[in-house]
């Protein structure tokens, strides 16, 4: 029997130029920190150390935010037009340097270049683009006749998918007037820092953009500070509330992303394959790193037999190691602490009486990585059908009918995202109209575009990012 | 021992009356053409280098069935295409010979001469293709009168005029009387993907071909557009997969027409590997209908062995 | 002391992405505003309206297929052109109107904004026209703006360039390919653009330019049942305006009238997207 070995297919690393250490960007400028520290960031494929960032302290921050506020005078009265074009100039040169930056996110962050390329790197641009085109159209926006900016605007990133967060948070703010200081996670700070040398490329006027990289610490300056007046946060739910928490009885405005637990719903007439495809893309895709990832499977029962053995087919198919390869389905987990969240709560799952299989796989010995795992035999009563994981850990549960599978899908704090697999267009409409989810994929899952409104319900946050209702958020309004 | 399940059940049963063959083919799970094509797409993008690359080109050149099917074919194009199959690169003897030739069925017997005791096979088109608008009578006549020449395989073509219009039994039946036409001969059932359209149709005519007594099921003649393509081979793949599964019976698959570059090879290559298996990357069980693939196959792998970019005058013609 | 003997442009029409010449053979002289000669631009028949038409229809099913977000990218590319190309449209603009160096220049420069500002509403129209209609009962029912297919334009007669623009771009932006009659005393920034057009990504067909007499080619184009719709913004000659929707009227065609304008600088409002969208209303029972 022939066997069809995939050599090694390298992208190559020659294409980035990543300084030894870095500064944060305030004012149009690198500059060196005031009262801050300095960490490191690895690439988690192989612990090799990428380079040295600053972790921003409070003066730092205050500089920061005073930066954005000298900005804002000049950046608000541009017309729209104006601002417009600034970002389409950003958004060409995100699309010129894109594989630099498909290279330096995938070494960053560790998920495969094959995603980098292909969805990170021109999502984000794309985001550029549609909101630079609403720069000037604000008024049919459905917000009233000249809808005003809210300020200096606060946000603060995760590390899942750092560039495309960043263009989801610094794009509307932008557009519609309001000058940004942004805090990349600690463990992804590098794309953001490119991020930075692409405003002085688009002579970005000063202080419109400004980065400061850090931790906890640097986030709760940046929410703490006075000067700020609305903070925008994707991250986990616990962080969240503690910002909503900080925030009370200010005058900041608020918008949270936050984590899910999302139903993805097969049904038995759902077209088998292609539902296979969506539950491996909706928890595997990006290492299960995403806040909608579809965690918990839900089978109808009849179906879940065959289901099942074709989904653990498919999965023996599915390539995990460098995620420099081209040919990487699933890259590295993202940090030592989050390998340790995921394999503690992967034992939970056995010891709380689930039926663990795992894709067989060869795993690098160097660098943080977990197999593609899925567990049966779950019940909503366990911790790996509740808690997030946010790994590529998948939950598989059953029902019996669309009303069960409703239940079950709505029974959680969360509502970030859910899935619908099944050739019935109006069961698709009414299980999607009761779902208490803000995002409804059905026969797909994972999809972005800009145009496209994203955010929860529930204990996932409030707000939206993206389309028409996502510019609210930045708006006085 | 296990009962049989719904499917297995089904299928024992479901080529016995025109109603159950409907049931059957009803019953197989939609195809969402959007998931489909994103899924071939996703396939496309493996990047396949260096050895691996090499050994896929040579798998590829073993695997066609090079082809001529034109008005105006003569003994001295089929004499040509014969001695290309046998020797595809005069100048360099470590290149396979390819599967088979395929040739109207008039010019089996030229090909069987020429070819000699070459390992090459005959397949031949039949049941008046590409059309398959005749009566029964003269599809029989048309594959005995291969057979009789020496065809080692057979390409039919479904009556896409019954499927079509849900004529289903009568489509299954022809199959088998080609089928029990064949003797020896290996039967492969071109179903005409770009006449079906959509991919349920897609799907439930290779399982209808398979039931019937396929031993491949190829997508198209090549003379309507579109031909193959990569997600009607990722439909076509699955089929032959699951019917295995099922039934316990490997049947193999192949695509045909507007497969023109390495490079479409090779993803046609991964998709086998990866949807179907590797059992199935063998000329036994996968083949590319193809005429001008061959010159490209050829002028890759010589770039691989030279280390530079070859041109047209290093490939014969034919 | 010689002054260099410059190499003079051909003006020719803009078919299908090519430049043919009028298949009538036939040109007319183009002056400047202090009357002038400038060029022999060509001189367009019925055919060549039939050939256009023919052009656009062939596009018109890609092109309305089309991502939004891939319209606004070529709309957005064909604006880095015209900025690329500024100087020689102020040139060509200038001797056209008859303005100075400075007004050509605010023209030109509007007309770049222009072509940008519509990029930009590609990806954004139907959310702002289209939407979910909360009808009463167990139904979900959304409305979608379409393109209607292949517009014939009279562009405007005095602004040669920032007119045009403000009657092509809207008419594309939303899917729909057009068949534009140029000014017919001042159409050499048409084929200019044309060339600009010709060389972005935006596909064959999608726009065409017609340079000659509005009262030899238009008739042909309102009464041609290949047409779904008309814009007579630039059909000063209010008989020949009345004729034309007549014309227009056989085939039921969308008709859009104008105001003759000097001035093409406001920004405009979404009217003229608006004009050449069909609404298209889907009902879908919810259920289970």
């Amino acid at each position: 029997m022939t066997t069809f070995q995939y050599d090694p297919a390298p992208e190559s690393r020659a294409v980035i130029d990543i300084a030894s250490s870095y500064g944060l960007f305030i004012g149009g400028d690198f500059v060196s920190t005031i009262d801050g520290a300095v960490f490191k960031t690895i690439n988690p494929a192989n612990e090799e150390v990428l380079s040295e960032i600053t972790a921003a302290g409070a003066a730092d921050v205050d500089a920061a935010v005073r930066a954005a506020r000298k900005a804002l005078r000049s950046w608000s009265r541009l017309s729209g037009a104006e601002r417009a074009k600034y970002l389409f100039r950003i958004a060409r040169i995100i699309q010129e340097r894109a594989r630099e930056l498909a290279v330096l996110e995938t070494v960053d962050n560790g998920k495969p270049i094959k995603e980098s390329r292909d969805v990170d790197i021109p999502t984000a641009a794309a985001h550029f683009f549609y909101h630079a085109g609403w720069a000037d159209k604000l008024d049919y926006a459905g917000f009233g006749p000249d809808p005003r900016p809210i300020g200096v605007v606060g946000q603060i990133i995760p590390w899942n998918f750092p560039l495309l967060m960043l263009a989801w948070k610094i794009a509307p703010a932008l557009a519609t007037g309001n000058t940004v200081v942004l805090k990349p996670a600690e463990t992804t700070p590098l794309t953001a820092l490119a991020f930075a040398d692409i405003c002085r490329q688009a002579e970005l006027p000063a202080g419109v953009v400004n980065i400061v990289t850090g931790a906890g610490a640097t986030g709760a300056a940046l929410v703490a500070h006075p000067g700020v007046d609305k903070i925008a946060f994707t991250g986990s739910t616990e962080v969240g509330k503690l910002i909503a928490r900080s925030i009370a009885g200010s005058k900041k405005r608020l918008t949270l992303e936050l984590g899910g637990k999302a139903a993805n719903i097969v049904f038995d007439d759902a077209p088998i394959d292609q539902a296979v495809e969506g539950i491996v893309n909706g928890i595997f895709f990006n290492q299960g790193h995403v806040c909608c990832a579809g965690s918990r499977l839900l089978l109808q029962e009849s179906v879940a037999d065959d289901v099942l053995k074709k989904l653990k087919r498919r999965l023996t198919t599915l390539r995990v190691g460098d995620p420099l390869d081209k040919n990487t389905d699933v890259g590295a987990i993202n940090s030592a602490e989050q390998l340790a969240r995921i394999t503690a709560l992967a034992e939970a799952g056995d010891a709380e009486g689930a039926q663990r299989w795992t894709a067989p796989c060869v795993l690098p010995d160097h660098g943080f990585w977990f197999a593609p795992t899925l567990f049966t035999d779950v019940s909503q009563a366990h911790r790996i059908a509740r808690e997030e994981i946010f790994g590529p850990v998948l939950s598989v549960l059953t029902f019996r009918t669309p009303a069960e599978a409703i239940a079950k899908a709505n029974n959680t704090p969360y509502g970030l995202s859910a899935g619908i697999w099944t050739e019935k267009g109006s069961r698709i409409l009414d299980v999607a109209s009761k779902l208490r989810a803000g995002v409804v994929w059905a026969n797909t899952f994972n999809r972005f575009d800009p145009a496209s409104p994203f955010g929860g319900y529930k204990e996932s946050g409030f707000g939206r990012e993206g389309g028409r209702q996502g510019l609210e958020a930045y708006l006085n309004v | 021992m296990t009962s049989p399940s719904a499917l297995e059940l089904d299928i024992s049963t479901a080529t016995r009356s025109e109603a159950s063959l409907r049931r059957f083919l009803a019953g197989l799970p939609g195809v969402d053409q959007v998931g489909a094509e994103q899924r071939a797409a996703s396939l496309a993008t493996r990047s396949i280098k260096t050895s691996s690359k090499r050994t896929a080109i040579d798998l590829a050149i073993s695997m066609i069935d090079l082809t001529t099917l034109e008005g105006a074919d003569t003994f001295g194009k089929v004499r040509s295409l014969c001695a290309k199959a046998k020797q595809p690169d005069p100048l360099d003897e470590t290149v396979p010979h390819v599967a088979a030739v395929c040739v109207y069925n008039d010019l089996v017997g030229p090909a069987k001469e020429f070819l000699g005791t070459a390992p090459v096979k005959v397949a031949a088109v039949a049941t008046a293709f590409p059309s398959g608008r005749a009566s029964l009578a003269v599809k029989l006549t048309d594959t005995a009168d291969a057979v009789l020449a020496g065809a080692d395989e057979i390409d039919m073509v479904i009556d896409r005029g019954a499927f079509l219009s849900g004529r289903y039994l009568e489509v299954s039946e022809e199959i088998a009387a080609v089928k029990a036409q064949c003797g020896s001969a290996h039967l492969k059932v071109i179903l005409e993907t770009g006449e079906l359209v959509t991919y349920d149709n897609v799907r439930r005519a290779s399982w209808l071909a398979m039931l019937s007594g396929a031993d491949f099921i190829k997508t198209s003649t090549g003379k309507v557009t579109p031909a193959a393509t990569l997600p009607v081979t990722l439909i076509m793949l699955e089929a032959v997969r699951d019917f295995r599964e099922v039934t316990g019976r490997q049947i193999g698959m192949k695509p045909a027409g507007g497969i023109r570059t390495s490079k479409d090879a090779i993803k046609y290559l991964v998709m086998v590997n990866e949807i179907a298996g590797p059992d199935w990357l063998s000329p036994d069980w996968f083949r590319f209908g193809a005429s001008s693939l061959l010159n490209d196959l050829l002028l890759q792998r010589q770039r691989m062995t030279t280390g530079h970019y070859s041109g047209p005058d290093y490939v014969t013609l034919d | 002391m010689s002054d260099r003997i410059d190499v003079r442009k051909t003006y020719k029409l803009f078919i299908g992405g090519a430049f043919p010449r009028s298949e009538s053979g036939r040109s007319y002289e183009v002056t400047d505003a202090k009357g002038r000669f400038l060029a022999n631009a060509a001189l367009a028949s019925r055919k060549d309206a039939r050939d256009a038409v023919l052009a656009a229809r062939s596009a018109a099913s890609k092109w309305a297929a089309a991502t939004a977000y891939n319209r606004g990218q070529v709309l957005y590319r064909i604006a880095e052109m015209l900025e690329g190309r500024r100087d020689q449209f102020i040139t060509e603009v200038a001797r056209a109107e008859g303005c100075t160096s400075r007004q050509a220049a605010a023209a030109v420069d509007a007309a770049i904004d222009r072509w940008v500002w519509y990029a930009g509403w590609t990806d954004k129209f139907s959310a702002v026209v289209g939407g979910t209609n909360p009808v009463a009962g167990p139904y979900f029912n959304f409305s979608l703006p379409e393109a209607t297919g292949v517009v014939a334009a009279a562009a405007p007669e005095e602004s040669a360039l920032l007119g045009l623009v403000s009657v092509v771009a809207p008419i594309i932006a939303t899917g729909n390919t057009v068949v534009v009659v140029a000014s017919p005393n001042r159409p050499l920034p048409a084929i200019t653009l044309a060339e600009v057009v010709a060389t972005s990504d935006l596909p064959d067909g999608v726009i065409n330019i017609l340079t000659g007499k509005q009262s030899e080619i238009l008739p042909w184009l309102a009464s041609h049942s290949d047409v779904n719709a008309i814009d007579l913004t630039g059909v000063t000659d209010h008989a020949l305006a009345t004729e034309l929707e007549r014309a227009a009227a056989d085939s039921v065609k969308r008709v859009y009238r104008s105001e003759p304008r000097a001035d093409w600088t406001a920004t405009p409002g979404l009217d003229r997207m608006r004009a050449f969208v069909e609404t298209k209303t889907v009902w879908h029972p919810v259920g289970m």
